[in-house]
């Protein structure tokens, strides 16, 4: 399965990655590359065989529910790009 | 051309825990923004998530409340997109093994009847944070306090034909919630909230229109105006030649209308996976047998009850079994009174009226359960007649005494039932009206009839209320016939 | 003092032939003299790792006694540290100070160990060369036009040119043990679950495992000893009882059944190689051992199935790097789509955005299951052949590359011959097993590696066979001339 060049612009647009002009091409056929070597297990035969998503196949632990946290968001925003009254800045958010 | 409404609701409850699903912050809510966000709610490089035994265990008493299976292996996936109220990139939510599967809620309608909802599943998820729109120089605010908090969301099937049935079966699951103490069933504060999936097709049509989904509607009236804006605006859309269009709406209660939300329009792809920091958790069936045993009584059990045990009628009881705290509030005025017939028609009358004009909700009840059985008790021993009964009633809301009796002592209000003393305040009446009398003593059997109430009226009047009306009308009638 | 080993470093602060803080400003000299050359080290955190090795002679002084205090290390940079960079060799971290110690960072520094700053490493452990990393590409101690391997060529470049004994790492495809190979150390990445990810920036979470990097058996026994257990704080960690590593390494080795897989000595690797792994074989057997031709017949579809299962699991990881609440953020974004494709584009490199694009196309509608789905399958088929072969044979020996470490640059045009390299080392990540490689001689003066892999939680095991090997050989004291 080759991607196109539009398939491309659609999975960075998922992805939120932009995407320079002048790279795609060349983006695109490095993926594809990748692609082709990970199209290589369609060839194998996994009829009847389940999914593992775990290697270990443990169950979930589960946690007393207790609060345990407590505040420390001057510590926590001392990281971010932009906070203001305790708020995370964001350019604005239509809906 | 005949219309059917289609409705499909998705309900998001948050669950009632101390503590986050998957961190130890607190859920309160209403804390200065972000003070309730740790290093996992805030989505920071290498936190893993823990998930909280509560949630699961909530989430099972739901889906055995409903009758549905409970999935013994259930499994959390990532659901991926974009949104600065979603700190990870993804939502960590449930997809195709949810914890509880399908199940059904009995709702009773307007007229009495009852209605079977399917459920289609119910499953575990994070909420989001919020997005504050002030203006922050052209910026929005984002506050995470809420991301994190446990949320079930609850599918029902698409068997709910009107609004009217979309509010009860709302109002079925609100209270249900409530029973079990799974949520606080808060909707002003975001606590129970509801998309509703709304499609008509032509009356007898087999397949379903094309759906809309209006996104969080958080009023029961709100849901009502809702759907029927909905529903009119795809009938006029249809009969006009046109098509509804899948997608996302808004409900603007301002204008009461909906609308379409053209950011959310954009063909998502969630990319769902198994969540690879979580293992599948498992519901052993010892906990489910256990758990069944520590649910209280719900809704429809006490409606049943409230039937047989007190001989109620199917709507008295069902209205008094509508919410947990109207239900404790009957049961505790009945154990005082033990008369649950005067202890029903007093809880749906004068105190919902009460209620009702104050804009209150039962656990605000200025008159409590206790002091309300305390003078229903008056009126059954004749301390007091009913009218009686509401002036003491309007007292005790009034903060005016601390019981009936104390109100009752304290106004003199004591029904008169001794005899001499009624038949020497007769006789004061009948000197004062004398020549009433002697017309009433001249006129045929029809007239006196008439003319008897006037007596009456003027006896209760001189005894304040507080000869017992009884009493008041033998002797009087033993009187006048002279 | 800088070509003392961790245990040889333990006794001599326990004999005081000298202090922690010795032994720190001594690697601290030794790191400002030699890794303007290497850039093994992201962030050198001379202050701390003084403070802290002053506390581990008190604590030592106070009459503490422990085989990790006062013992220098370095974390790889994907290990949140609190209060100090870190940046898993991204620009899109080139600002954050973590608020808090991942586990692995905290046991260590409980242990008394000393840390001497954060290792460079590729781009969120994205690569088999060093060379993705926006602090530029580190260099192999042995020969410094070649490449350190990846993706802890930072970890294994300090180690190597013996600017630290011992190092954390980590290991998603090979992480660990590759660069070790690559530059004569002994590394092992521990079973799925054996040590705590929390803390540890997370690449792919279902394969990723952090563990040691050292240049003995010995000293990688010491360091794992201090990092495993149980952590409430990570879901996927396992509660099994942590075995004393240090006392398994002398048991001896006779009886132990090795298995060859034929697939790893086919097509692709270098024939050189080949010998050195048989000529370890052939001490192994001397020391007792058996060995056994064996089979692990999908190992070949082990690339494919990994890079869609690593980056599916990156592109959700990764989502969280969107200039919000950390790390880099664009200049004057005018939207919020644009505040995340520009944060994202600038802040990424070009390897991260590689997969991570990879991982959404492999999840995307459609895809799924002839993707996702698919290869975990071959995930399930893959541990399948494990599980079956350890029922015949107790340690599974093999090459731990296909190559000896290839020149900076040299596979940069070409992604996909880069990943082929991995395909001896994540087959134990997509089964979970642990393996650690070892030094196996040279070859042109390059270091060449042997892997072992061993069933689910048999760490022990591989310590104790690399220790027993190392009692008889000499490769692992050998150190490149100019360092």
């Amino acid at each position: 399965m080759a991607l196109e060049r539009s398939e491309v612009e659609k999975i960075a647009h998922l992805a939120r990655l932009g995407l320079d002009e002048a790279d795609l091409p060349r983006t695109t056929e490095t993926l594809n590359n990748i692609l082709g070597l990970i199209d290589r297990m369609q060839a194998v035969d996994t009829t009847g065989v389940e999914p593992l998503a775990h290697p270990l196949e443990t169950t979930q632990r589960l946690r007393a529910d207790q609060v345990t946290e407590r505040n420390q968001r001057d510590q926590y925003q001392a990281v971010a790009p932009a906070v203001e009254d305790g708020l995370y800045l964001v350019p604005k958010v239509i809906e | 051309m005949q219309w059917e409404t289609v409705i499909g609701l998705e309900i998001h409850a948050q669950l009632a825990t101390a503590s986050k699903i998957f961190s130890g912050s607190a859920t309160t809510f209403g804390a200065e923004p972000n003070t309730q966000a740790s290093l996992v709610d805030l989505g920071m490089p290498g936190v893993l998530p823990v998930l909280n035994e509560n949630a699961v265990r909530m989430a099972c008493m739901f889906g055995l409340a409903v009758d549905a299976e409970i999935g013994e292996r259930n499994v959390f996936a990532r659901k991926n997109y974009f949104y600065p109220d979603l700190p990870k990139g993804y939502q960590t939510s449930q997809m195709d093994h949810p914890i509880v599967g399908r199940g059904f809620l009995d709702i009773t309608l307007e007229d009495g009847t009852s209605k079977r909802i399917g459920i289609t599943r119910a499953h575990l998820e994070e909420d989001a944070g919020k997005s504050l729109h002030e203006d922050f120089h052209g910026m929005s605010g984002i506050d995470l306090n809420r991301a994190g908090t446990p949320l079930l969301e609850i599918v029902s099937e698409p068997d709910i034909r009107s609004a009217k049935e979309a509010v009860a079966y709302v109002k079925a699951i609100h209270a249900l919630v409530r029973y079990l103490g799974i949520c606080d069933g808060n909707m002003a504060e975001g606590s129970l909230r509801c998309d509703c999936n709304v499609s008509v097709r032509p009356k007898g049509q087999a397949e379903f229109g094309t759906r809309a989904e209006i996104k969080n509607v958080n009023s029961f009236r709100f849901i009502e105006k809702a759907i029927n804006h909905e529903v009119q605006r795809q009938i006029e859309l249809i009969e006009d030649g046109g098509k509804v269009v899948q997608e996302t709406r808004l409900y603007d209660p301002n204008k009461d209308e909906t609308r379409s939300m053209r950011s959310k329009e954009e063909a998502n792809d969630y990319r769902y996976f198994p969540c690879p920091d979580l293992l599948p958790v498992v519901i052993e069936r010892s906990f489910l047998e256990e758990l069944r045993t520590q649910l209280p009584e719900l809704p429809v059990q006490k409606r049943e009850r409230f039937e047989r045990e007190f001989g109620l009628s199917a709507y008295d009881a069902s209205v008094l079994s509508a919410s947990r705290e109207m239900a404790d509030y009957f049961e505790q005025v009945n154990a005082t009174c033990g008369d649950a017939k005067l202890a029903a028609n007093w809880v749906m009358g004068e105190l919902s009226s009460l209620l009702n004009k104050d804009n209150l909700d039962i656990e605000q009840s200025p008159v409590s359960a206790g002091q309300l059985g305390g003078l229903i008790l008056r009126i059954k021993d004749n301390t007091i007649s009913g009218k009686i009964a509401k002036m003491v009633f309007e007292a005790l809301a009034g903060g005016e005494g601390a019981s009936a009796d104390e109100v009752i002592e304290r106004k003199g209000l004591k029904q008169v039932t001794d005899s001499g003393a009624i038949e020497a305040m007769l006789d004061e009446v009948l000197a004062a009206n004398a020549a009433q009398v002697e017309q009433y003593r001249a006129s045929d059997e029809a007239k006196r009839g008439k003319m008897f109430g006037f007596f009456v009226g003027q006896a209760m009047k001189a005894s304040r209320g507080k000869a017992n009306p009884q009493q008041v009308n033998e002797l009087l009638k033993k009187k006048l016939e002279g | 003092m800088h070509r003392l080993t961790l245990a040889q470093i333990a006794r001599g602060l326990a004999d005081k032939a000298f202090s922690a803080e010795e032994l720190t400003r001594a690697l601290l000299a030794r790191i400002a003299e030699h890794d303007g050359t290497l850039n093994s080290f992201i962030t050198v955190t001379e202050e701390r790792a003084l403070e802290q090795a002053r506390a581990a002679d008190a604590r030592r002084a106070a009459g503490e006694q422990g085989a990790l205090l006062g013992a220098p290390i370095a974390h790889k940079d994907l290990f949140c540290t609190k209060g100090v960079l870190t940046t898993c060799g991204s620009k899109i971290l080139h600002n954050f100070v973590s608020p808090y110690d991942a586990t692995v960072v905290e046991k260590l520094t409980a242990a008394g160990a000393v840390s001497l700053g954060k290792l460079n490493m590729d781009e969120f452990a994205m690569g088999s060369a060093n060379e993705s990393s926006h602090y530029g590409p580190v260099k192999n101690p042995w020969d410094l036009s070649r490449v350190p391997g990846g993706s802890s060529g930072g970890s294994a470049a300090a180690i190597a040119a013996r600017l630290l004994p011992a190092a954390t790492g980590t290991d998603t495809g090979g992480s660990i043990r590759q660069p070790a190979a690559l530059t004569g150390l002994t590394g092992l990445k521990p079973t799925y679950g054996r040590v705590s990810r929390w803390g540890m920036v997370a690449y792919a979470s279902s394969l990723d495992q952090a563990g040691p990097m050292a240049r003995s058996a010995e000293d990688c026994a010491l360091l794992l000893q201090a990092m495993a257990g149980l952590d409430p704080k990570d879901s996927t960690s396992v509660d099994q009882p942590v075995d004393d590593y240090l006392a398994a390494l002398n048991q001896p080795l006779a009886g132990l059944r090795i298995g060859l897989p034929k697939e790893y000595f086919g097509e692709g690797l270098d024939a050189r190689i080949a010998d050195k792994v048989l000529a370890v074989v052939e001490v192994l057997k001397t020391l007792g051992a058996t060995v056994k031709d064996i089979s692990l017949p999908n190992t070949r579809h082990a690339i494919p199935s990994y890079y869609v299962i690593a980056p599916a699991e990156a592109s959700s990881n990764l989502s969280r790097f969107d200039g919000v609440r950390f790390g880099y953020r664009c200049e004057n974004p005018v939207d919020l789509t644009d505040l995340y494709k520009r944060s994202r584009a600038e802040g990424f490199g070009d390897e991260v955005k590689r997969r991570i694009m990879v991982g959404t196309y492999a999840l995307s509608a459609g895809y799924y299951d002839a993707y996702y789905l698919k290869a975990q399958r071959i995930r399930r088929l893959i541990k399948n052949d494990f599980v079956e072969a350890f029922g015949e044979v107790d340690l599974i020996l093999g090459p731990t590359t296909p190559n000896l470490a290839w020149k900076l640059g040299e596979k940069n045009a070409d992604p996909v011959s880069a990943y082929l390299e991995d395909i001896y080392t994540i087959t134990a990540n997509l089964a979970g097993i642990p393996g650690l490689s070892m030094p196996a001689g040279f070859i042109d003066g390059l270091p060449v590696g042997v892997q072992l892999l061993a069933p689910y939680f048999q760490e022990s095991r591989l310590l104790n066979v690399a220790h027993q090997y190392q009692q008889v050989t000499d490769w692992h004291k050998q150190a490149p001339e100019s360092f």
